[in-house]
């Protein structure tokens, strides 16, 4: 990190530089900041004069990777929970196994094998399978207990980070830079997605996935408001509010996630952390399980097919929101949690701007 | 795979900013062009995978410009700093086509940061590459790759068979095998010398082993020997090399920018008998800093310590090497390897000197020293305050002045002032014909991408005639 503060020719690439321009020495705090920063776009790497096999060996994508899972560990809530960060792809996949199995089995055993096996059509179709209220709690257990730990986990970033209030302003350039993936752009110009060429898609596929996933939501969110104040039960028309939200999210879930994981697969392997890929793929094969279940649940609601496919719909959605806190999703909130202390020191009463001369 | 059987149109020898625009020019042009670096791909791109930017004129704000740069303000900058050590006509020359060439270095892959960010005190002369010189390296040769120009690392040319100037082959060793490669025409974009510490020895004797090299250490020069062998004419002193003053624990070759220390100004700096021997305060740091290199270089064992205490740690660009603290001066001298007597005398000599005065490091200020010599002429400031920080010293070699002769088509001169038949040259290799003394930021780009766009569009021309 010292020789990058005293180089600073990556400065046009992203946030990191110019939050690492604001300091002289680098505390654990800071280096925890910076590396949830860091929206490894390897820009840094392939422009990088002292990358391997440069004696000075820089390779700031790779080191704060790893550095980054060492902070997920040590924000998580409860405390004690953090050991699932040792060997998280493993451990994601089997929640999300557990998940679905454990699901399709209870449902087996509580349902007699003609109501599982049958057509079911018209209004609460679905509920014959699982009864509503048992797909309410658990849903309801699990996703707001995620948002809790992630909560308690953002606090615990912000206090390691220095503290401090927050204002308006700096909530709405932090959202801003969330919302846009600003950080993904390179300066303008693309990140270095595969290798040394420039290339927006990373940022699209994560657009693509983020949005997706966003949709997915809103379609459960106007599905139960349809539910239970304006009386419609499940499953909605083709052209509903919720249908048309579900589809368009899970398409997108499925696009950003497939896409992504082909990136990883084809990717050079320099700037990575290849250590922690496993719990890189197990999210994005979870969410993209997800996606495909419920639209294939979508497409097959009216056949035999639907109470198995429920069933598994159902179990992979639990599997997610149980690990959400967990797994590498929890990113997304140290990653806007350092954006919001980046807006906040770059404010323009703290923002002296300091500058280098030429080489 | 490639085939050493053919004859190209244009060999380019070199494989920096000079022979990528060379190379992509002439490509550009239609040209069959094979470049040959001596380097690794990892190491590729000469000294210009250190450079940071590129001085440009221009009449009006640009994208990555600020205000105006023209030509007159341009050429006294430049006869300032080489003292008149220039050729007007080649240099005016190349000020006026760099106003032209970011458009084409752009359309070419090169990323430029926008003007606004960062560092504003040269973003009105200057054009900052996003990323630095080696992302404009890596976008280069990404061009140059997709447009078909053939390259070779791991090769080193060793010999040029010219016959009165007019060149046929060249002898090669690439990857460690000797080929021989003929071309219609050539360029030679190899850069200076400095990497080649047997040839520095030459004028500054074993003291060059205490040398650190801060660019390539592929820049052996052997190009450039041969062609002054073979009545080419030469051009800038073989015996000047631009030399700063940096950390002494850099690494011998490519520590490139992090390596410089900014502290000097607000130091004493002391030989290794714990003396010192210059005025620490003459100017501003970026008008002195060259001269550093020369200093230290001269004194024995080729170090020098540079000493701080705790009023002036935040006033210098942060290093890559912490310092060496202590809460004394003789502890200092104990960690630095100075003997401690002498370098207390040092500081109580020079805290005893220094008169009052205001003290501002953005002026030429007041606090200066009266009584000793050498005198401290400016922000001049009682070494009183622990803790003590030290940093050692040594030269640190950027580039070296001795080049060929060429003309404005980039042609090669022979002593006689005849032009060459078919050999050109670009970049380092003859820099010296403009920039024949000093240093003026970012000028070393522009003259590598002026003459490589030129050189490599001669050499097209005459390999289609």
């Amino acid at each position: 990190m010292e020789i990058c503060n005293a180089c600073r020719y990556c400065e046009g690439y992203c946030a990191v530089f110019p939050a690492m321009e604001l300091r002289r020495a680098f505390s654990d705090q800071d280096l925890n900041y910076l590396a949830n920063l860091c929206h490894n776009c390897r820009g840094c790497y392939y422009a990088c004069q002292y990358a391997p096999p440069h004696e000075f060996g820089i390779n700031l994508p790779k080191v704060f990777a790893e550095l980054r899972v060492q902070t997920y560990a040590q924000y998580a809530w409860p405390a004690p929970l953090a050991r699932a960060f040792e060997r998280n792809g493993v451990l994601v996949s089997l929640i999300a196994a557990f998940g679905v199995a454990a699901v399709l089995i209870l449902t087996m055993l509580l349902q007699s094998s003609g109501v599982l096996y049958s057509a079911h059509v018209g209004p609460g179709a679905f509920y014959t399978v699982i009864p509503y209220p048992v797909m309410l709690v658990l849903s309801a257990i699990t996703f707001v207990f995620a948002l809790l730990a992630f909560a308690m986990g953002f606090r615990n970033f912000w206090r390691d980070t220095g503290g401090g209030p927050v204002d308006g302003r700096a909530i709405g350039r932090a959202l801003h830079d969330v919302f846009t993936l600003r950080n993904l752009g390179g300066g303008g110009h693309g990140c270095n997605d595969l290798d040394e060429s420039f290339s927006g898609a990373r940022r699209w596929l994560h657009h693509a996935m983020f949005y997706g996933f966003l949709l997915c939501f809103a379609a459960t969110c106007t599905a139960s408001l349809y539910q239970d104040f304006l009386g419609m039960r499940p499953p909605y028309g083709w052209f509903s509010l919720p249908v048309v939200l579900g589809t368009a999210g899970g398409i997108g879930l499925l696009v950003g996630t497939v896409g992504l994981f082909g990136m990883k697969l084809i990717g050079d392997p320099a700037p990575t952390a290849r250590r922690l890929l496993g719990m890189d793929v197990a999210l994005l094969m979870l969410l993209a399980a997800t996606s495909l279940t419920g639209l294939l649940l979508l497409a097959l609601r009216a056949t035999a097919a639907m109470g198995v496919l429920l069933a598994v719909h159902f179990g992979f959605v639990l599997a997610l929101f149980l690990v959400l806190p967990y797994s590498k999703f929890v990113h997304g909130v140290y990653r806007s949690a350092a954006l919001l202390r980046y807006a906040v020191e770059m404010t323009p009463s703290r923002a002296s701007s300091s500058s280098s001369a030429a080489s | 795979m490639v085939d050493f059987s053919r004859v190209w149109d244009v060999l380019v020898i070199g494989g920096g900013n000079a022979a990528l625009c060379a190379a992509i020019t002439a490509r550009e042009a239609g040209a069959s062009v094979l470049l040959l670096e001596h380097a690794p791909r990892d190491f590729r791109g000469g000294n210009s995978r250190h450079t940071r930017n590129l001085r440009a004129m221009h009449e009006r704000p640009t994208s990555v410009l600020t205000e105006a740069y023209l030509e007159d303000e341009y050429w006294d900058d430049l006869l300032r700093v080489t003292s008149g050590n220039t050729d007007e006509a080649l240099a005016r020359m190349t000020i006026r086509v760099s106003a032209q060439v970011t458009p084409w270095m752009e359309a070419a892959g090169v990323r430029f940061q926008p003007s606004l960010t960062g560092t504003l005190n040269l973003s009105r002369t200057n054009a900052f590459f996003l990323g630095g010189g080696k992302a404009l390296v890596n976008a280069y040769y990404a061009t140059a790759e997709r447009m078909g120009v053939d390259i070779l690392y791991d090769t080193e040319v060793q010999t040029i068979d010219c016959d009165d100037g007019f060149c046929r082959s060249a002898s090669i060793s690439s990857k460690g095998f000797p080929e021989t490669v003929r071309a219609r025409t050539m360029v030679a974009a190899s850069g200076g010398f400095q990497g080649n510490i047997e040839w520095l020895k030459q004028y500054w004797g074993e003291a060059a082993d205490n040398f650190l090299i801060r660019g390539t250490p592929y820049a052996k020069g052997r190009v450039l020997r041969n062609l002054l062998d073979q009545e080419v004419a030469p051009v800038g002193d073989p015996t000047q090399c631009h030399a700063v003053a940096i950390d002494a624990r850099a690494p011998k070759f490519d520590g490139g920018i992090v390596t410089r220390l900014d502290c000097v100004p607000f130091s004493i700096v002391v030989d290794r008998a714990g003396k010192r021997f210059y005025d620490e305060g003459e100017d501003f740091w970026p008008k002195r800093y060259a001269i550093w290199g020369r200093l230290v270089a001269q004194q024995p064992g080729q170090i020098a310590y540079s000493i701080i205490d705790a009023k002036s740690e935040k006033l210098f660009m942060p290093s890559a090497f912490p310092a060496i603290r202590a809460d004394s001066i003789a502890e200092l001298a104990g960690k630095l390897g100075l003997p401690a007597e002498a370098l207390q005398e040092t500081v109580q000599r020079f805290n005893a000197a220094v008169q009052p005065g205001r003290f501002d490091n953005m002026t030429l200020d007041e606090c200066r020293t009266a009584g000793i010599e050498p005198p401290k002429t400016h922000w001049a400031r009682a070494i009183d305050t622990p803790p003590f920080a030290g940093y050692p010293l040594r030269p640190g070699i950027t580039f070296t002045y001795l080049g060929v002769r060429v003309n404005e088509q980039a042609r090669v001169l022979m002593k006689d002032g005849r032009p060459s038949g078919n050999l050109f040259a670009s970049g380092e290799i003859m820099a010296g014909n403009i920039l024949g003394r000093g240093y003026l930021a970012g000028f070393g780009m522009t003259i590598g991408t002026v003459f490589g766009r030129i050189a490599g569009r001669e050499a097209a021309r005459h390999a289609a005639n």
